[in-house]
């Protein structure tokens, strides 16, 4: 079973229905959705996905943005920015009941439909209080799922714990078995641990995220880290992903031969110039736009994130569709869109920062 | 053909619920204990008692006690009540 199975026109077809019935079932619902709306002249009928209406991402830090009524909120998903304000995002239960389905089949397109003995790259004490998980526990918690027979591998000083690791190489080693954790995690005290023990990680399969920040004092770059791991730790199986909580339960997946992300069937994205928010071909850099057809209860269907990214491809990768990486975040005075501060000259342009 | 007070106690083990509570009418998005942490000792649980192996897709789908009755039944686990 795959969620990467639509070539990219066949894509647009789908995803500009499904996204325009998305626009006005918001527009309907969420007032100060419609107010935005209807303030930027959008109107009702779109051509093509980079056609339809986007919202910023950091308005979900500003607004109360939700197309159900308080009473049918099940759950509420926040995300810390860096500066401390949260994005608060309202899932009815069904909406729950689809991200946690959708992201089950997006992560089983590799995985398989059997749960795996899983290595978590990160700490128990993460999960302490039950009822307040942090994002980070969240996201670990949401991906243990798809495992069995849970390991930590940090202990709770968030030091590597030799023993666990080993222990669990002892155990499952010898079989299919699946690894996750945050980027900067599994490169800072899983790789490193590996390499030291010359531990066998070749039956692995790593889905990680969040982000190279962390690294680039490490001088790793995505490429780097794939390449170091198989050398270093046979593991081969290596897959990153995009994603974020104003579009929970929609990841974007880096394929078996790496280097680009890739879209489930359901999603896709769009790179904008960001001086004219055209958007821009394969091989140009500029602000990414996120599409999925997932936020039903909240208007998330069509978001312009504040990352850097660029497509590589469409059509020519190891699934179908638009392939593309994450080159970062934009500096925070671009992401308004303000034209003034580029001619100061202060800020990179998008395109110099390939 | 197995017993059903398996499956319930091993509902009330991982959702700490009292002994004698009722937990055939058991919603996962109507009960404050059974949260997503607990379903997984929840999985854990079955496993072990039934020994089984329960796939992704039914991890996924086990929403109430009356769907885990449903699934296990694909796995060859019965119930005679």
């Amino acid at each position: 079973m795959s969620v990467f199975t639509l070539p990219q026109a066949a894509k647009e077809t789908a995803l500009v229905k499904e996204l325009s019935e998305l626009v006005a079932h918001h527009r309907a619902a969420c007032p100060p959705y419609a107010r935005i709306l209807d303030a930027s002249g959008a109107g009702d009928r779109f051509d093509t996905v980079a056609d339809l209406p986007w919202l910023p991402v950091r308005l979900f830090k500003n607004l109360e943005l939700k197309s159900i009524g308080d009473d049918e909120v099940f759950k509420v998903l926040t995300s810390s920015g860096t500066t401390g304000e949260v994005s608060r995002i309202y899932l009815d239960k069904a909406a729950a009941a689809t991200q946690t389905r959708m992201l089950g089949a997006t992560v089983q397109s590799v995985l398989g439909p059997k749960r795996l003995p899983m290595l978590l790259v990160d700490t128990k004490s993460l999960l302490k209080d039950r009822r307040s998980f942090s994002a980070r526990g969240a996201g670990v918690l949401g991906m243990a799922t798809f495992g069995r027979d849970h390991v930590w591998a940090l202990d709770s000083d968030g030091k590597p714990d030799v023993d666990a690791i080993r222990g669990f190489l002892a155990a499952h080693g010898d079989q299919p078995f699946l690894i996750f954790g945050f980027t900067y995690l599994v490169w800072l005290h899983l790789y490193e641990v590996a390499r030291e023990h010359g531990l066998d990680l070749s039956n692995g399969t790593l889905i990680h995220s969040g982000g190279w920040k962390k690294l680039v004092d490490q001088a790793v770059d995505p490429d780097e880290f794939r390449r170091r791991l198989r050398v270093d730790a046979g593991l081969t199986r290596v897959h990153n992903f995009y994603g974020m909580v104003e579009q929970i339960g929609t990841i974007f997946l880096e394929g078996p031969s790496g280097g680009s992300l890739y879209c489930p069937d359901f999603a896709d994205v769009v790179v904008r110039d960001p001086d004219t928010w055209a958007e821009l071909p394969p091989g140009k850099p500029g602000l990414l736009e996120v599409v999925s057809t997932l936020p039903t209860s909240y208007p998330g269907h069509v978001l312009l994130t504040e990352d850097l990214g660029v497509v590589h491809g469409v059509d020519d990768g190891d699934w179908p569709g638009k392939r593309f990486s994450v080159r970062g975040r934009l500096p925070r005075a671009e992401a308004r869109g303000c034209s003034d501060t580029y001619q100061g000259g202060a800020a990179p342009r998008a395109g110099a920062i390939a | 053909m197995a017993d059903l007070q398996r499956l319930r106690d091993a509902f009330r083990t991982s959702l700490d619920l009292p002994a004698d509570t009722p937990v055939d009418e058991l919603q996962y998005q109507d009960n404050a204990q059974w949260d997503s942490l607990a379903h997984m000792s929840l999985i854990a649980a079955i496993e072990d008692e039934f020994s089984i192996m329960i796939d992704t897709d039914d991890v996924i789908n086990m929403s109430s006690f009356q769907e885990a009755v449903r699934i296990l039944g694909k796995y060859g686990v019965a119930f005679n009540e």
